[in-house]
């Protein structure tokens, strides 16, 4: 198990001081002037070196990303946005550091912006969290009144500014492009790619886009080097990760562990082990609600990170969402949620997501009462392959993979139901 | 679900003072000529003040911004956030229904709302006191079932639990927000598993329950006086320290105004224009005719698109002042640039862009680094 003294979020649950003078008796803005005095090019080949691969669900590697802004300004300033619009079902591990641990994004946002050219940060919060904006922003201010953001933050000569943004309530202001879209006081529609934001971002300026955990973690990886990160985890899957574990084990939580820890342990050491015991698992969702659901019998074993999940079990770490559910779990229903927040959060923008997810969502909910005919569930399948790959953004892909996982997980419980259900009408009829 | 303008809306809307000093100092975060980025946040608080988005609402910060009436409207219908129709009076009621919410008992929570407040979402209770709806995934999962009521997360939810507080919240009671089965935060509930010498259990309540606790505003209508009005980024010298030191963005192309007001625009400009007819042509004795030409001579016009500053549109509108040829534009005096700098509508471009000394060596069959780059990569070429 991961020692305290190796956990960056020391103040995860907020039970200890939560105002700068604690944050810095807990060890961050500490040195961040020297940080930054050993430039651009140590600070993003550190951070390749830590391994640290983002942790928004997509798991690219972060100073890979940073690298691919531009070195020399042609003009048109540089902009560091963060993406704090966690709205992923299952997922809820930025909030916990955005109230209770907002100086480790701060200052990180400062070293990251640094690295990028960027002497401007947005910080674009999902509309709901409005007690974590208050939170988050009067961090922000209490920096500027100490002088570690604003003119000559922190003592490092960089002139910084870090502004708070909200959306109000749209899952796909979470796709980066969205959501420079919607920062640009726009409807939240994905834009096409190639330009990529590095290149023409917010504003039609150079623009990087990272998840609130992977530039929070950003000081400490470089205080305590690119060494002692990667030494946590399997290769390719360094470093310490936020999850969240919510549904049916016996104590839900929020907690930072390595990567490639097992499911059992993380279960059985953070959780109290699953409700009903290790027998009454039913399935699992590794990743957040884009990523296809695990058979429970399959998971115990399972390694946590981005690697094995998604070539042993053809699942996906994603944000480290892991929703939990028992036997006693409609499971089919439970999916059908999943189909029904996709239809409800689609953009409209492409026609195959548009339509599709609310025709699978209407094939969903008529396999959860078992009314469909068998074929149905490979037609079901079919859908998805049209939607999957054929959208501007990954909403279609994420749309159609918890179908995909439910159909190749748990096909017989569909079809028991539809089968159970023809038998009921045909016993009914048979009884007049 | 359709999102359209409410059948009934009210005569007029308008930001309470502080509201709009709040609204003001939102401005100030993003660079000039992108106000339209606030959108959000200023609706957010008109919704904030009046619980709902009227279309007066829309109209008031559309103007303020600068936006058309139809772009706000088309936020406002997209992000599910902004309620377009009235809610309850003490508090409009989201339940978290998605998948972990709903497998740890979302459903109960919904059922009480069909009880206790209306049948249909959306829909005002019988006293006017509540609204309701079931929200896609509010991001407390491990927390569940939840809901959002005002500002506030009311977390680990029972059916019975959360009947009651409805009704503590109807009779005007304090409901402390959070966790409400003893838990602080997102640790496991049997106690902490990590981070134990951590907690130094000097803070009452979580971060968000605490300032739900010390502000005192979940249900409450934002007036803008609750808390002070701040704007650090802005330095003493009224300067923005990071946008002062990284180069300014691209300009934002220039939103065409709602029909309506470009009439109404044009009406007011009517009249002044002729009151101010005189002084016109006072400033434009300093200016000169330049020779021109009806045509270009032999027939052959030089290419003035290689002058950087000048595309197809503007090369038109200089053949149609009489210029075909590098030479015409390398002789310019200074009167005659303000002449043909008053005909462009492009006031101080031909000096900006130096087409004077740019002509000059193009004239003389010199390249200049704009002319080689647009010849090379064929800048113009759809247009021949």
């Amino acid at each position: 198990m991961l020692k305290d003294q190796d956990r960056i979020f020391t103040n995860l649950y907020g039970m200890h001081e939560r105002t700068l003078k604690g944050a810095q008796t807990r060890g961050h803005w500490d040195g961040t002037a020297g940080l930054i005095e050993k430039g651009r090019d140590w600070i993003i080949q550190t951070m390749k070196d830590s391994g640290l691969r983002g942790r928004g669900g997509a798991g690219f590697p972060t100073g890979l990303k940073w690298s691919f802004m531009p070195k020399e300004s042609d003009g048109r300033p540089s902009y560091l946005v963060i993406n704090a619009d966690e709205s992923e079902p299952g997922t809820c591990k930025d909030r916990e550091i955005m109230r209770h641990d907002p100086h480790t994004l701060i200052e990180g946002a400062l070293i990251a912006s640094f690295a990028m050219n960027a002497h401007t940060c947005y910080i674009y919060l999902r509309g709901e969290y409005i007690r974590e904006r208050e939170a988050l922003q009067a961090a922000i201010d209490e920096c500027y009144d100490k002088g570690l953001l604003g003119r000559n933050a922190a003592g490092s000569g960089w002139d910084f500014d870090v502004f708070l943004h909200h959306g109000a309530g749209a899952y796909i202001c979470g796709e980066e492009t969205a959501l420079i879209e919607s920062l640009e006081g726009k409807k939240g529609m994905p834009r096409m790619k190639p330009p990529f934001p590095a290149g023409a971002g917010l504003y039609g300026c150079p623009t990087t886009v990272n998840n609130v955990e992977s530039i929070a973690v950003v000081p400490t990886i470089l205080r305590r080097g690119a060494d002692w990160f990667a030494g946590f985890g399997r290769p390719n899957n360094a470093g310490t990760k936020l999850f969240a574990i919510s549904g049916h084990v016996n104590n839900p939580c929020v907690v930072e562990e390595a990567m490639s820890i097992s499911f059992e342990e993380l279960i059985e050491k953070h959780c109290g082990g699953i409700r009903g015991g290790w027998d009454n698992l039913l399935a699992v969702i590794p990743g957040g609600s884009s990523v296809p659901c695990v058979r429970g019998e399959n998971m115990r074993d399972a390694i946590m990170d981005f690697d094995y999940l998604r070539g042993e079990l053809g699942s996906g770490l994603g944000t480290a969402a892991v929703i939990v559910m028992d036997k006693q779990t409609d499971i089919i229903k439970a999916i059908w949620r999943l189909s029904k927040f996709y239809k409800h959060e689609s953009c409209g923008q492409c026609t195959p997501c548009r339509e599709g997810t609310g025709w699978m969502m209407r094939v969903m909910d008529r396999l959860v009462k078992g009314e469909a005919d068998l074929e149905e569930i490979d037609m079901l399948w079919d859908v998805t392959k049209q939607v999957e790959g054929h959208t501007i953004c990954a909403l279609g892909d994420a749309a159609a993979w918890p179908i995909q996982g439910l159909i190749r997980n748990f096909r017989e419980e569909i079809e028991d139901r539809i089968k159970a259900q023809k038998a009921g009408r045909k016993s009914a009829i048979a009884a007049k | 679900m359709l999102r359209r303008l409410h059948s009934e809306q009210p005569e007029s809307f308008a930001f309470t003072a502080d509201n709009q000093k709040w609204a003001e100092a939102q401005l100030t975060k993003y660079p000039e000529g992108r106000q339209a980025s606030a959108v959000i946040p200023l609706l957010w608080r008109a919704q904030e003040q009046e619980g709902w988005v009227s279309k007066p609402a829309l109209e008031y910060v559309a103007d303020m911004l600068g936006m058309a009436y139809i772009r706000v409207l088309e936020v406002a219908s997209f992000y599910f956030m902004f309620q377009m129709q009235p809610t309850g009076s003490v508090a409009h009621v989201q339940i978290c229904g998605t998948t972990s919410c709903m497998i740890c008992g979302a459903e109960d929570l919904v059922a009480i709302c069909k009880e206790k407040i209306a049948e249909k979402p959306h829909t005002l209770s019988a006293d006017g006191k509540f609204s309701w709806e079931e929200v896609e995934c509010l991001g407390a999962c491990t927390n569940a079932p939840m809901a959002q009521i005002g500002k506030d997360y009311y977390e680990d939810l029972t059916a019975e639990g959360f009947a009651h507080m409805l009704d503590d919240l109807a009779a005007g009671k304090k409901v402390v927000p959070g966790p409400q089965n003893g838990r602080y935060a997102a640790e496991p509930k049997s106690g902490l598993t990590s981070l134990t010498e951590y907690d130094s259990g000097k803070t009452q309540y979580n971060a968000s329950a605490q300032l739900a606790s010390d502000i005192g505003d979940g249900v409450k209508r934002i007036q803008g006086d609750e808390v002070p009005i701040l704007t650090p980024w802005v330095g003493k010298d009224g300067v923005v320290a990071g946008r002062a030191a990284a180069e300014a963005p691209p300009k934002a192309p220039e939103a065409p105004k709602p029909a309506a007001k470009q009439a109404e625009e044009a009406k007011k400009a009517a009249p002044a224009k002729t009151a101010e007819a005189k002084p016109a042509v006072e400033e434009q004795a300093a200016e000169a005719e330049p020779e021109t030409l009806k045509e270009a001579r032999g027939g052959l016009p030089d290419d003035l698109k290689l002058l950087k500053g000048v595309g197809p549109k503007l090369e038109e509108t200089l053949n149609t002042l009489g210029f075909f040829h590098f030479d015409q534009i390398a002789d310019w005096t200074e009167a005659e640039v303000a002449w043909v700098d008053s005909r462009l509508k492009f006031k101080g471009r031909i000096e900006r862009d130096g087409w004077i000394e740019q002509a000059k060596r193009l004239a003389v069959g010199d390249d200049t680094e704009f002319a080689k780059r647009a010849k090379k990569d064929g800048l113009y070429d759809d247009e021949d």
